[in-house]
């Protein structure tokens, strides 16, 4: 790791005074799982790490009849042990329980969770976003992806969305709040990752001097939630796949649903051809197999990772049947 | 020093290093600029506009609560607690194996929860208790867990037990008799090379009987 | 002479018992030091540079920077300018400073300028006929062959004949004459005729390794009911010791070095040392209490080791501590070479196995390697086999538990299990049927195998191939044998009792934690009849009596057979003390409970403590040394068999295999401690499970370099993924009386082979390559559907 100075700010404006205006020179430290990671492996590199921990408004989780604001500091640990989250929002506390060691789970926070950066062997070798050779030709398409995306790659990046519980946050119309130098603002969560178009973009709509500071979940009576990840070991590993389903149900019909797919883009996927195909009809076997094979109509599989494609119907199909109360 | 943002830029952001080969190995291709020298110093007050207190990048005195006895040293912001623990007090106990948050072997519990002591910096774990392996047996006593691990034969090399020994106990200590999905969620944050996995769940389950 | 063999069953204490291991509480507590942590006074921090290519000649070093920067101590090249580096993650330059941070910033100050050179890291499936001629050479074969040492006049007889695949101009010339290209060397590429290569580069990566016929080839396929075909093997994994290599040297004197090494061979490292350090061996002493896992990949100093040794004579002798990160110990530190194989096997209607075809290849790394000992365990009659080695900028293969075993077994098992499979037969019949061919241990593998299927409950489980499915689960069955030597190696003991009873002795072996510590403990208490805490056991060190290198399951049998001797030879010299008092001959005494006593009559009897007391002033002395290696083994023997099962489930949609139960049946002769001997079956079984199912070293073809060394991608099974073990040691009559068998190694062959079979049982298909990752099930899967709809 290299030298840095540390800075122990108690209030977000504080914050947001010590973090520069481009990226790079300043880092956000929180739970500090993947920050140090990257930082020991020559990745990022700051000079100046602002530790937020100490923050007292970006903590605490307080339920509302509008929802559950969570504050970007709370751990994964306290967000798994919280009741109402357990409560009104099963299948978030499933993923959560998912989403880490419990070792990971004590220190990492939810903010961090989401502003994790991506598991590209590539990036974490020093490449960037978006690799290219001396020739500039496109390392990961040349090279080994069997971990990359098939969907939304023929972009500049070909990387996976790294965080498990980004979808199923999605599909409960999860918002986020970040505060910059200008005062807050409010957006839907999905809308906070973006696919970078160049190599110098990031993969978050974040600035390089904003905190995300909450994220709101909606009340989610009414609606019916599944998460379903495959992963190779029995307990925590990166997945090959995640869906997250969102149903709301008139009788034994869907009213209205949201399909996010996750390890699959280099954003959550959020997937309108499933939710068509799923809206109007009762759930079974075969209309969760015609909206999985929807939503994953359009993946363009690497030279390695055609086999996602089916992981990705799989895990949909999976998750719209545990959603709709089915399996 | 760097109140000013473009000081802030580190040499290695002008992307050279990334574009290339640069990995975890620190070396340089052709001549790139210098990383600045580690200079020791008392925490100074960089942050002006804000008045928020900053350390480093030089030493900064520290002060650690470890099994319940203090330790001091001064330190850079950028050693981890592991590192401290191991090189500054020679507390040996917690392993250093990935040093990536991914293994386990450097357990320890801070304010009674499981962490990687890899992944939090020595200057974040102040004023807070942080009990290593080395304190869980007390007054030269084994815990019932330890116990259990001799008796089932649960350590091969021996060099994740440690960090499975926290583990462990502090999954006891919060579920006395775990079920298997609770063992699931509890011992997931720890490897074992030797394959020691099946002395490992006769030892928790011969606790958790007595617990019981 | 005395008689040194073994207690008879009914008169051990000990032997063969279930143990606790000794050292159990110091490693549950913390309190067990290993190299990694253990620190010398004043001592230094050194990092390595190492060169991030695959394959690079070194144009340029510069480290003035690094040599200024305040806290560094030493800085030292360790591969020169000019030459070629043959694999990412080789070292460079060495530097010790005062923390490891400093030592970071150091490392980044040293320039390095490379000249890339193409890499090959492929093992994929040689193209036909490749390595089978010898062939012109690239830029890359010459350099090779200078870089390894190639005699100049046999490169230069190669180039006359074969000639080169490059047009060399000038500039060629004026650099290898910069890298020190021997001049008679530069004239023969002048000279060499121009052969045009298509494809260029990679040619001479295939070597043609082995090509061996025994008995009539693969004619005899010709004469068989049916033949089954099949591709199989395992891809390359690492070692993954939880302690990377490592150690820390100090210069006692000018001329004396002391180290700690994390090291499986103790005894052996000073002998290794000494010449690159041009010292003296017995002026090196080397050190280690605890090691952190080893698995085959720890018997040398390294490179690297040397290095931290001339680095600490640099920064004025003083101790410097270099241990690897994680992401060098995977990538450079262990490798267990790939093995793959087109096999054909014939076999008559009854189940006869009459004939086998292979073509196999793989790589271990830098020197290509050789074909695994295929057909394994099963000698059929009629064989035809070609090897390609393939040689990778991987970086170079290490012994990894019964080396090249594992994927013999990947690939004799499987195809064997095809060939029962297409004859519809079960193939325990079918080995069972076959089992002449795996003399001499047929008999041993009958009985194991009638007790593996009784533990796995094959009989009321197994179904035909691709029979046992509930919905998208599928359930299969599968085994597999294997066999190993295991005799013991030389290991020198030291062995005293003293006149208050205390007993010492001295072994230089080290304990891998197999629990050598223990059984060397055991056979000293059992021998004379004392608890053992009785014991101080002194192991570990270069200055003890030479024990050979914990290698090739050679450990227990080594040290259990010179403690018995010592131990023996010291107890017979305490009855010549005693036997006066007792008035009695010394060979009427015994030594059993803490006594010595007259044979048959415990009323004649003096506790261990007062037994002592009659030694006099000068403690009792004795040195174990086992017979040599050319005559016959006593105590220790040679050549066990195992059998192993698997019970699997596999989700035929996402293609996630879960194993849900394994046996292993397992002989090793004589058992000294029955408990640390299951725990090594068991921690085969799980390390098997992991390798099955997970592990695979990713080479990265665009960067050359290994694209998982970290512990999230190279996964390792964990706690939740090991299912219900069953083990069961062959022990008693008919295995006792053989003597003490090493057990290191057997366990953990059989694994990847009966998993991989139970998943082909499970699904009807052959999943070829092990780890049975997801993707690697989807394909096989797919590619049957394709063929049945055909």
């Amino acid at each position: 790791m290299r030298p840095f100075e540390y800075v122990t700010p108690e209030t977000s404006k504080e914050a947001i005074g010590l973090l520069g205006k481009s990226w790079g020179a300043t880092e956000i430290l929180a739970g500090g799982t993947d920050l140090l990671a990257l930082m020991k492996d020559d990745v990022v590199t700051p000079k100046r790490l602002v530790n937020i921990k100490g923050l007292k408004d970006l903590q605490g989780v307080n339920a509302s009849p509008q929802g559950l604001r969570i504050g970007a500091l709370t751990t994964l640990g306290e967000l798994a042990d919280d009741a109402t989250l357990k409560k009104d929002y099963p299948a978030v506390a499933e993923a959560v329980i998912e989403a880490a060691s419990p070792q990971i789970r004590n220190m990492a926070t939810i903010g961090g969770n989401l502003c994790q950066r991506p598991r590209c062997w590539y990036f974490r070798s020093g490449l960037g976003l978006s690799p290219k050779d001396e020739a500039g030709k496109d390392v990961v398409g040349a090279g080994d992806n069997r971990y990359h995306a098939i969907l939304g790659n023929e972009g500049a990046v070909k990387f996976v969305s790294p965080s498990t519980l980004a979808p199923i946050l999605i599909a409960h119309r999860a918002k986020l709040t970040l505060e910059g130098p200008r005062g807050k603002r409010e957006l839907p969560l999905e809308k906070f990752f973006v696919a970078p178009k160049t190599a110098s973009d990031r993969e978050h709509d974040l600035g390089p001097n904003e905190l995300v500071t909450e994220l709101i979940l909606p009340a989610a009576s009414g609606w019916s939630a599944a998460h379903y990840e495959i992963r190779q070991k029995a307990a925590f590993d990166w997945p090959l796949a995640v869906a997250a389903v969102s149903l709301k149900m008139s009788g034994k019909n869907v009213q209205a649903a949201r399909v996010v797919l996750g390890y699959v883009a280099p954003t959550p996927w959020l997937s309108p051809a499933a939710e068509k195909a799923l809206t109007g009809q009762s759930i079974t076997e075969d209309v969760a197999e015609k909206a999985a094979a929807a939503a994953l109509a359009t993946a363009k599989p690497l030279s390695q990772n055609a086999y996602k494609v089916q992981l990705a119907r799989v895990a949909l199909k999976r998750a719209i049947l545990k959603a709709g109360g089915a399996a | 020093m760097h109140d000013d943002e473009d000081d802030l830029k580190h040499p290695s952001d002008n992307n050279q290093e990334r574009s290339g080969v640069s990995r975890r190995d620190f070396l340089k291709i052709s001549g790139i600029a210098a990383a600045v020298p580690a200079v020791a110093g008392a925490p100074t007050d960089l942050a002006a506009q804000t008045g928020a207190p900053v350390y480093g990048p030089g030493k900064v005195p520290m002060e650690f609560t470890i099994n319940g006895k203090t330790y001091k040293a001064q330190l850079e912001p950028r050693v981890t607690l592991l590192d401290a623990l191991r090189d500054e007090f020679e507390i040996t106990g917690a392993k250093r194996v990935c040093d990536r948050g991914e293994c386990g072997a450097c357990t320890v519990l801070i304010k009674g929860k499981t962490v990687y002591a890899c992944s939090i910096l020595a200057i974040e774990a102040q004023q807070t208790p942080i009990m290593t392996v080395e304190s869980i047996m007390a007054e030269g006593k084994l815990h019932p867990i330890q116990q259990a691990f001799i008796d089932n034969d649960a350590s091969q090399c021996g060099f994740c037990t440690p960090g499975f020994v926290v583990s462990c106990k502090a999954m006891l200590d919060a579920v006395p008799s775990p079920s298997a999905d609770q063992i699931r969620q509890h011992m997931s944050g720890n490897l074992c090379r030797c394959g020691t996995y099946e002395g490992i769940r006769k030892a928790i389950a011969q606790v958790a009987q007595k617990g019981a | 002479m005395a008689d040194y063999g073994w207690p008879k069953a009914e008169d051990r204490s000990l032997i063969g018992k279930r143990t606790t291991r000794v050292d159990a509480p110091a490693k549950v507590s913390g309190q067990a030091k290993y190299t990694y942590d253990t620190h010398r006074p004043g001592m230094l921090y050194g990092k390595i540079v190492r060169c991030p290519y695959a394959k690079a000649k070194i144009v340029s070093i510069d480290t003035s920077a690094a040599e200024k920067l305040a806290g560094v101590k030493a800085v030292h090249v360790i591969q020169k300018v000019g030459s070629t580096v043959q694999w990412a993650g080789d070292e460079v330059v060495a530097i010790a400073a005062v923390d490891e941070r400093v030592a970071d910033d150091a490392a980044r100050l040293v320039k390095i300028q490379y000249q890339k050179m193409p890499h090959f890291v492929s093992d994929a499936e040689p193209p036909k006929g490749a390595g089978d001629t010898a062939g012109p050479m690239s830029e890359d074969d010459i350099d090779d062959a200078i870089s390894n040492q190639m005699p100049d006049q046999q490169l230069i007889e190669y180039l006359g004949t074969h000639g080169v695949t490059f047009k060399a101009d000038a500039d060629y010339f004026k650099q290898v004459k910069e890298w020190g290209y021997p001049d008679p060397v530069i004239e023969a590429i002048r000279k060499a005729q121009f052969h045009e290569v298509k494809g260029g580069g990679g040619h001479s990566n295939y070597q043609r390794a082995a090509a061996i016929t025994q008995g009539e080839g693969a004619k005899a396929l010709a004469t068989a009911d049916v033949v089954s075909d099949g591709l199989y093997g395992a891809s390359a994994i690492t070692h993954c010791c939880l302690e990377s290599h490592g150690s820390i040297s100090e210069w006692t004197e000018p001329d004396k070095l002391f180290v700690h090494m994390s090291t499986q061979n103790v005894s052996g490292i000073p002998g290794q040392m000494a010449e690159p350090l041009k010292i003296p061996a017995a002026n090196i002493r080397v050190h280690q209490d605890h090691i952190g896992g080893g698995f085959g990949s720890k018997f040398s100093p390294d490179r690297w080791g040397v290095a931290t040794a001339e680095i600490s004579k640099k920064a004025d002798g003083k101790p410097v501590r270099i241990m690897l990160e994680r992401d060098t110990e995977l990538e450079i530190a262990g490798m267990r070479p790939s093995a793959f194989a087109r096999v054909k096997v014939g076999a008559k209607k009854d189940g006869t196995i009459v004939a086998w075809q292979s073509d196999s290849w793989g790589t271990g790394g830098p020197g290509g390697g050789g074909m695994p000992p295929i057909p394994y365990v099963f000698n059929i009659a009629n064989q035809e086999k070609n090897h390609t080695a393939i040689k990778t900028n991987q970086g170079p293969a290490r012994a990894w538990r019964a080396p090249s075993h594992p994927q013999a077994a990947a690939i004799t098992m499987c195809a064997l299990e095809d060939c029962a499979a297409k004859l519809e037969m079960d193939p325990v019949e079918f080995f069972l049927k076959n089992l002449d061919l795996a003399k001499p241990r047929t008999e041993i593998y009958r009985e194991e195998l009638g007790i593996a299927s009784d533990l796995m409950g094959w009989k009321q489980k197994w179904q035909p191939r691709g029979k046992n499915r509930s919905g998208n689960i599928a359930h299969g069955l599968g085994l597999s044998m294997h066999t190993w030597g295991g005799r013991g190696h030389n290991s020198d003991c030291d062995f005293t009792i003293n006149p208050d009873g205390s007993v010492e002795i001295k072994l230089g072996s080290q304990d891998l934690g197999t629990g050598t510590r223990t059984s060397i403990m055991v056979v000293a208490a059992d021998t004379l009849g004392i608890p053992l805490d009785q014991i101080k056991l002194f192991i570990g060190d270069s200055t003890y009596p030479v024990s050979g290198g914990s290698g090739g399951s050679t450990t227990i049998g080594g040290v259990s057979s010179s403690t018995r001797r010592a131990a023996v030879d010291a107890r017979d010299a305490l009855f010549a003390k005693v036997a006066p008092a007792l008035n009695v001959q010394p060979d009427q005494l015994e030594a059993v409970s803490g006594n010595i006593r007259v044979k048959g009559d415990s009323s004649r009897s003096l506790s261990w403590k007062d037994a002592c007391s009659k030694i006099g002033a000068m403690p009792i002395t004795s040195h174990g040394k086992n017979p040599d290696r050319a005559k016959p083994p006593d105590l220790t023997n040679s050549g066990v068999g195992g059998v192993q099962m698997a019970e699997v489930q596999v989700d035929v949609d996402t293609g996630i295999v879960q194993v849900k139960k394994m046996v292993a049946v397992q002989d090793c002769g004589l058992i000294i401690n029955l408990k640390t001997a299951e725990s090594q079956c068991y921690g085969a079984l799980i390390m098997g499970i992991s390798y099955a199912l997970f592990e695979e070293k990713i080479m990265d073809p665009v960067t050359g370099r290994m694209l998982n060394p970290n512990m999230q991608f190279y996964r390792l099974a964990g706690l939740n993924d090991i299912p219900e073990l069953v083990v069961h040691m062959m022990t008693g009559k008919g295995y006792d009386e053989r003597g003490v068998i090493g057990l290191g190694e057997p366990p953990v062959i059989s694994p990847g082979a009966a998993i991989a079979n139970a998943v082909a049982n499970a699904l009807g298909v052959r999943v070829p390559f092990l780890p049975l990752t997801p993707d690697r099930v989807l394909a096989a899967l797919q590619q049957n559907a394709k063929k049945g709809a055909a």
